[in-house]
């Protein structure tokens, strides 16, 4: 695999061709705020907090520094008045739904976002899909699941599978940003009863609750499709 | 549920998974809807995990996870139809059916939705009911329209 | 099963020469448009007469593609004496039969006319809403019947494919697509030649050919009218671009809500394998190439190319980072060209007639005709097709014949969802891909919308960022997030709650949207908005700081009042109201229960023009009730004048 020559924030990088921008920035110890970017799952390119400028050929873009592929003589900056901008409303943005968050606070603080500018939303989850593609591409279970599109978009278990997978595994969970994934878990688990076995050692070490959280589950089951979907599954 | 029926159609499609939108496409048309045990059906023939095809199916507006009614009422909101009263006649459809978008009757007589153009923009407002296209829609006169349905 | 170049020739004189030229022809039109309109019964009526009369071995009749006069349907036109009827209903049938087809005699009142201008037009080519355009695509729409393919090969059809794969080599033809400067139909506006090469010469042997029909701008119709109309034509271009790339599978994504589309395309494909034009070894040449149709399921972002990649995948339509581009790694990981209905259908033409011919039409950066969809507040409405660089204006008001009900005209919305609102002072701007996006629009696919005084342009802006919010697909958080924060912003202004700062507020928004979002469709989100900024503030701020709408269109801010002076108990709105706010009777001046009133107008619709006596009111409050005694009106049957003085009385 051959080597390309890139520019990060003035500082010249060494990347290998099949490289991502972040790969790149993150070899040469150049921080680049991520939030559904894991080392372990196929980059996503849906927070977009890691947008950078990348200038070729004279034209520059902004682009998602987890997904663009370096190519030789790229000049990228990390870091200028519209990208702090950017990243300022979109941290707004999702602090109206996770204003607890810790990603997203530390975020705030280098960004000065202000987690009161836009109105509360009623769900946790800022739809970062890590839980979703762990389970996807590294336990290859598809116990949980994206639904629906556009701000109604939502994560939604699938009782049969969970009920089977699930309580041995959880790997999912300490990678949610917002602790919105286990209010998903812990409403779904209601919709269809554990093994008995398992309940009895649930009892002893609940790993999973999340003081005050259990009462605000977002809008899982608000959406009468998915009720059907899923009543009818748990029914069975 | 018609198992053969859907298995049918998956055949028709040569159970490619790439035509899993077509397949549960012919399913909604067939059906009305797209039945829970449909959709576990087609997972386990098109070898799809059931989370995928549940986000294909609520991703696509064309599908329904509920059985619609007997009448299916589509109003266009699309911009033409807006500038020329669309909204004004979903108003009065949502009175005289007492349904809000999305929603099926009781009876199962009607289920009224509204789509982002169905393509007869000079015609507008247009509605669509049954598949069939009318164009021109007065507000006052859809409560006549309505009443040819039983 | 056609297998050469001659015998295609041979098939065609055969054709040709069975179609006497002096035979009545009786074409209607039986696109979506018209058939929602009743030109199903009138083609039934037609076959029906002509059979009583006994002409069935004389007259043909048949349905046609859309022409795209619809403010005029349903249409028919008489050959050979290119005789066009307008606004014909199944009554008009008999009539037509007895005078025009048996003793060649116009039928007067159904050729179009406008009697203000003093303007008769009897054939179709004489037509104003016809004369003014450049009709080299749909022109051909009203003498072919979509399911009849030997109808297209009577008009050239397949001409082009044949000098394609006999007469030049697959480089020759990729040349002369990127020297006619076609740029893509579809909104993109990407030079078609370049395109296509790039799929060309990227490496593997399996390549995708797509057709885009997906056609999700709302008030655009032109895809529909050509795919359903003509659908021989796409084919043809798709085939033609196939070898021109190196391609051997094709699909066509049309939307679902297309269902005739669908039917005519289908029954194309078929006609057209049946003749040798699709399959192997075709004509003899030793091409392959075979095409697939899917049906789309209701998302307007599978309109954007790497999302109905992966809707023909079976997945849901979230667009995806590019580069890669669709031309290097497409359709499952393979090289794949997409181009719009419209894009295609302008192959055939610059194969057949040359790049040169091509390049008479259009302007310096923008080749060729353009098909709009001219709808909204506008007299003719329905589908137009000029040259590249025609003015706005005279789409307008030379083709369009302006604004109906003497309104005034305020804007015309361009583009769709991704595009903006150009004002009255722009009129003059030659219609092409960059002079549009100068002017804060974009050409997009096509859609034109005629908006009026009567026209609120913060609702427009509402309106479509209310419809981005539904299509938006929901992956990456500035468009998730930002459309939707735009839209309860504007909604907000719409019902009287915008604060100081929200304009401030939505160009910020706009800003971070439309930098960072992964697609097309987030990052034009704004365009609505800050088109409207640009041209209409004023509007905004009146909403704003004094609570009206000047359009009287936001029902929130809008209260209807019955003028006592004016209103003459005629009951009319006291029955129309839905929401029973009228409180009237007989000789007694209504009254609106403010409380009970929803804004929604049919009160000052319905009110007669002689008494004008329902006002809106907006920004302002509503005058006090009057009491119950002055509301009675006194008849005097004698003088007029008494009445008159009697009511004044009874005001303020």
């Amino acid at each position: 695999m051959s080597e390309v020559s890139i520019q990060i924030d003035g500082k010249v990088v060494a990347a290998s061709e099949d490289m991502t921008i972040l790969g790149a920035a993150e070899r040469a110890g150049i921080p680049i705020p991520t939030v559904c970017h894991h080392e372990k799952l196929k980059p996503f390119g849906g927070c977009r907090l890691c947008t950078v400028e990348a200038e070729a050929a004279g034209r520059t873009n902004l682009v998602a520094a987890c997904v663009y592929p370096v190519q030789a003589d790229l000049v990228v900056r990390t870091r200028s008045e519209r990208i702090d901008k950017i990243r300022k409303v979109l941290t707004e943005q999702l602090l109206a739904h996770a204003p607890e968050s810790e990603i997203l606070q530390t975020l705030a603080k280098e960004y000065h976002a202000d987690k009161d500018r836009f109105e509360k939303e009623p769900s946790f989850c800022i739809l970062c899909g890590l839980c979703v593609r762990y389970c996807a591409e590294v336990k290859q279970k598809n116990a949980v699941g994206f639904v629906d599109r556009g701000p109604s978009r939502e994560i939604s278990f699938i009782p049969e599978i969970a009920a089977l997978e699930c309580w041995d595994c959880k790997e999912c969970f300490p990678l949610c940003p917002t602790s919105a994934l286990q209010a998903a878990f812990v409403l779904m688990r209601s919709l269809a009863p554990a093994p008995s076995s398992i309940r009895a050692s649930e009892k002893h070490a609940e790993t999973t609750s999340v003081p005050g959280r259990e009462q605000n589950n977002g809008s899982i089951a608000a959406n009468d499709g998915n009720r059907t979907l899923l009543q009818a599954n748990a029914e069975r | 549920m018609n198992s053969e029926k859907i298995e049918q159609i998956i055949d028709n499609h040569h159970g490619e998974a790439g035509s899993l939108i077509q397949i549960l496409l012919d399913i909604q048309n067939e059906f009305h809807w797209l039945p829970g045990e449909a959709l576990d059906l087609v997972s386990k023939k098109l070898q799809i995990p059931l989370s995928q095809i549940q986000h294909t199916a609520t991703f696509y507006k064309a599908f329904s996870l509920v059985p619609k009614g007997r009448h299916e009422i589509s109003i266009c909101m699309g911009t033409a139809c807006h500038v020329r009263g669309a909204p004004r006649v979903l108003e009065v459809v949502q009175q005289i059916t007492g349904l809000q978008p999305g929603e099926t009757d009781a009876d199962m007589k009607f289920s009224l939705d509204t789509v982002n153009c169905l393509g007869c923009c000079a015609l507008g407002p247009v509605i669509e009911i049954d598949e069939q296209h009318l164009g021109k829609v007065a507000p006052a006169k859809t409560a006549e329209l309505l009443k040819n349905y039983e | 099963m056609i297998n050469s170049p001659a015998e295609l020739e041979q098939l065609r004189q055969e054709i040709l020469s069975k179609r006497n030229s002096n035979k009545a022809r009786i074409s209607i039109c039986a696109g979506a448009g018209c058939l929602a309109t009743g030109a199903g019964k009138v083609i039934d009526a037609f076959n029906a007469e002509v059979e009583k009369a006994g002409l069935t071995a004389d007259v043909n009749v048949k349905g046609t593609g859309c022409p795209g006069f619809c403010e005029r349907g349903p249409i028919v036109v008489i050959d050979p004496a290119e005789i066009c009827y307008l606004q014909v209903s199944p009554q008009d049938v008999p009539e037509i039969v007895s005078e025009t087809i048996k003793k060649e005699k116009v039928v007067d009142r159904l050729v179009y006319s406008d009697p203000a201008k003093n303007e008769k037009a009897i054939r179709e080519a004489d037509i104003p809403f016809y004369k003014n355009q450049e009709r080299n695509i749909i022109g051909n729409n009203i003498k072919i019947d979509p399911k009849v393919i030997d109808d297209y090969l009577a008009l050239r059809g397949y001409s082009a494919l044949v000098k394609a794969l006999f007469q030049m080599t697959s480089e020759q033809v990729l040349e002369e697509v990127k020297k006619s400067g076609l740029r893509g139909r579809g909104g993109g506006g990407f030079p078609t030649g370049i395109k296509w090469e790039a799929a060309r010469k990227a490496p593997g042997e399996t390549k995708y050919v797509i057709v885009n029909a997906d056609e999700g701008d709302p008030g655009a119709f032109m895809d529909r009218a050509v795919l359903e109309g003509n659908p021989h034509s796409i084919l043809e271009g798709l085939i033609i671009g196939a070898y021109a790339i190196g391609s051997h599978e094709g699909y066509i994504y049309v939307r679902q809500e297309y269902p005739l589309a669908l039917e005519n395309v289908g029954v194309a494909i078929k006609q057209a394998r049946e003749y040798g034009f699709l399959g192997r070894n075709i004509l003899g040449s030793n091409f392959d190439f075979d095409i697939k149709v899917h049906r789309g399921a209701g998302a307007f972002v599978c309109g954007e190319e790497t999302a109905l990649l992966l809707s023909l995948e079976g997945k849901p339509g979230e667009p995806r980072a590019r580069p890669p581009y669709p031309a290097t790694s497409g359709l499952w990981g393979k090289p794949t060209n997409i181009n719009n209905v419209e894009t295609w259908a302008n192959v055939p033409l610059i194969i057949n007639n040359g790049a040169d011919w091509y390049n008479q039409f259009g302007t310096a950066r923008s080749k060729g005709t353009k098909i709009f969809s001219l709808v909204g507040k506008i007299k003719n409405t329905g589908l137009v097709e000029v040259p590249m660089g025609a003015t706005l204006r005279d789409i307008i008001y030379k083709i369009g014949d302006g604004i109906p009900g003497g309104k005034k005209f305020k804007a015309v919305q361009t583009g769709g969802p991704a595009g903006g609102c150009i004002p009255e002072e722009h009129l003059d701007i030659a219609v092409d891909f960059d002079e549009l996006t100068k002017a804060g629009a974009i050409m997009g696919s096509g859609g034109m919308i005629v908006l009026d005084e009567d026209t609120c342009m913060v609702d427009v802006a509402r309106y479509f960022l209310n419809f981005l919010t539904q299509e938006s697909c929901g992956k990456c958080s500035p468009c998730r997030e930002g459309v939707k924060q735009m839209h309860r912003i504007l909604t907000n202004i719409t019902e009287g709650r915008g604060k100081e700062g929200d304009i401030e507020l939505l160009e910020e928004l706009a800003m971070s949207t439309g930098s960072a979002s992964l697609c097309a469709l987030g990052r034009t989100a704004p365009n609505p908005v800050l088109s409207t900024i640009r041209y209409f503030r004023h509007e905004y701020e009146t909403h704003i700081k004094e609570k009206r709408c000047p359009s009287f269109t936001c029902q929130g801010l809008v209260s209807y009042y019955v003028d006592p002076a004016k209103c003459d108990a005629c009951r009319i709105c006291f029955r129309e109201c839905s929401s029973h706010a009228i409180i009237g009777g007989k000789n007694l001046i209504h009254i609106i229960d403010q409380a009970k009133c929803n804004a929604c107008g049919t009160c000052f619709e319905v009110c007669p023009a002689r008494f004008g006596a329902v006002i809106r009111i907006s920004g302002e409050p509503v005058p006090a009730r009057i009491p119950d005694e002055m509301r009675i009106i006194v008849r005097q049957r004698r003088v007029k004048r008494e009445k008159q003085d009697e009511r004044s009385l009874h005001t303020d």
